[in-house]
């Protein structure tokens, strides 16, 4: 029996190879082996929402995968999102609308609500709260953060974008 | 937390997989989605020494109708039956309580299979399965058994799977076009396991059902079904009276249990709540 697993997937368009611990969750090999920081941590347990990312085009929870089932799969966390541009709209939405707060449940929220906006793009609000409801803020900032989701849904329903709230370099 | 060490085998096809679940014994636990297994893991509540990932073996994949019957593979995602046409269209019951499970992060990997053979009393699948009259395929060291949801669940997490089994999939008979159905849960928060829901479903003709199945969840140790209930709605014209009468009936026949934050009275008062409800919902 040997604990220890060699995996290879892609993580942000990047092929990785490792060999880890068949125990190690997804979460901690990005954040420990990569130094991806952008999923978090919170409950280890799926209640809580901080570790989503992506396999395969879908949120996950990083903290209910292992590694080594990742094997072979494409991942995708905040940090490449954030790189190809496919969550600008909702980061413009959440700056906007005041949404960060403290920043820890962020990159989950983002990562839900960019999933939402792709699966139900005619969410009503009380859609976005049930389908956010999964992934707590502890600052309790939940007004704001609906508020950027159904901004964003609302302005890609007109066919518009939304105008940057911070002039970019 | 962190779980312990354990070894992880990933077989390719099913005779693989039964032989390395005999191999392990106690020690060896199958990992499909994952969602229930993961926390438990971490919390260390659970320390098998090898995980069987049954994820690339054919038999349990896809959503398939074979002959009346709609075949819904074990490792079928809570996300595809909520996203399926095929549910859509003949088992849409499911459709129906699909969104209720957790949220969608959890519903991207957790499966059916998982689901029915983890036999926990507060889930949507395995009431469904009762009240949908689901037959369960089962493959062991002497081959394939067939047994009906109805005698499948046996106590709490207490299915009447063998150590040495895998379910691979389930075929449920498909709906004619009478058949009305109704389901709802009752949580603290949408996601939240249930602190009670009914599934339920009959054929409908003008105001009276027949065919009654009234599946109560998150109330006894096992999904539990309201027989009189049934008998006594069962091709009655459905009015305000026969409805009371209904819901006096499931609160006497169902013994609800406690749980940690809500009291047996108080489920077997939402068990009423659910039933007329769902009575008023189907007949209108």
């Amino acid at each position: 029996m040997s604990l220890k697993k060699k995996i290879s997937m892609t993580v942000n368009g990047q092929l990785v190879n490792a060999e880890i611990e068949s125990r190690k969750h997804l979460v901690d090999f990005l954040r420990e082996d990569l130094h991806l920081k952008g999923p978090h941590l919170g409950c280890e347990q799926g209640a809580c929402g901080a570790c989503t990312v992506k396999v395969d085009g879908q949120i996950i929870r990083g903290c209910l995968f292992l590694a080594v089932q990742a094997n072979g799969k494409v991942v995708e966390t905040v940090e490449g999102l954030t790189k190809n541009g496919v969550l600008a709209d909702l980061q413009e939405s959440f700056l906007r609308h005041n949404a960060m707060q403290c920043g820890f449940c962020s990159s989950g929220m983002l990562l839900a609500a960019a999933e939402l906006i792709e699966k139900q793009p005619k969410a009503t609000r009380e859609q976005v709260r049930e389908w956010i409801s999964g992934n707590y803020c502890r600052c309790t900032g939940y007004h704001s953060i609906v508020d950027a989701i159904v901004a964003v849904l609302d302005t890609r329903a007109k066919g518009q974008t939304n105008k940057p709230v911070v002039a970019h370099a | 937390m962190k779980s312990a060490a354990f070894d992880y085998v990933k077989p390719k096809v099913l005779q693989e997989a039964l032989s390395l679940l005999e191999q392990g014994g106690d020690d060896a636990r199958l990992i499909a989605g994952g969602q229930t297994l993961l926390a438990t893991l971490n919390m260390r509540l659970s320390e098998p020494s090898v995980l069987i990932d049954i994820t690339d073996l054919k038999e349990l994949q896809g959503i398939t109708v074979v002959g009346d019957q709609l075949r819904i593979g074990a490792l079928v995602t809570h996300t595809e039956i909520e996203d399926s046409e095929l549910v859509a269209k003949h088992a849409p019951l499911l459709k129906a309580a699909a969104p209720h499970i957790a949220h969608r992060a959890i519903r991207n990997l957790g499966t059916w299979g998982g689901s029915l053979a983890y036999g926990d009393p507060a889930a949507e699948w395995p009431a469904c399965s009762l009240t949908l009259q689901a037959t369960m395929i089962i493959h062991g060291p002497a081959g394939e058994r067939r047994i009906s949801a109805k005698d499948f669940f046996i106590d709490l997490y207490t299915t009447s799977l063998e150590p040495d089994e895998i379910l691979v999939a389930t075929e449920i008979p498909l709906a004619n076009k009478q058949e009305v159905f109704y389901f709802h849960e009752l949580a603290r928060r949408h996601g939240d396991y249930a602190v009670a829901g009914l599934a339920a479903v009959a054929q409908k003709q003008d105001d009276v059902l027949n065919h009654c199945a009234f599946t109560f969840f998150s109330i006894g140790a096992t999904p539990v079904m309201a027989t009189k209930a049934q008998d006594l709605v069962n091709g009655q014209k459905l009015n305000d009276e026969l409805i009371a009468k209904a819901v006096a009936t499931a609160r006497d026949e169902i013994e609800a249990i406690a749980d940690i934050t809500n009291s047996a009275e108080a489920k077997q008062h939402l068990i009423g709540v659910l039933l007329e409800r769902g009575l008023k919902q189907m007949v209108a």
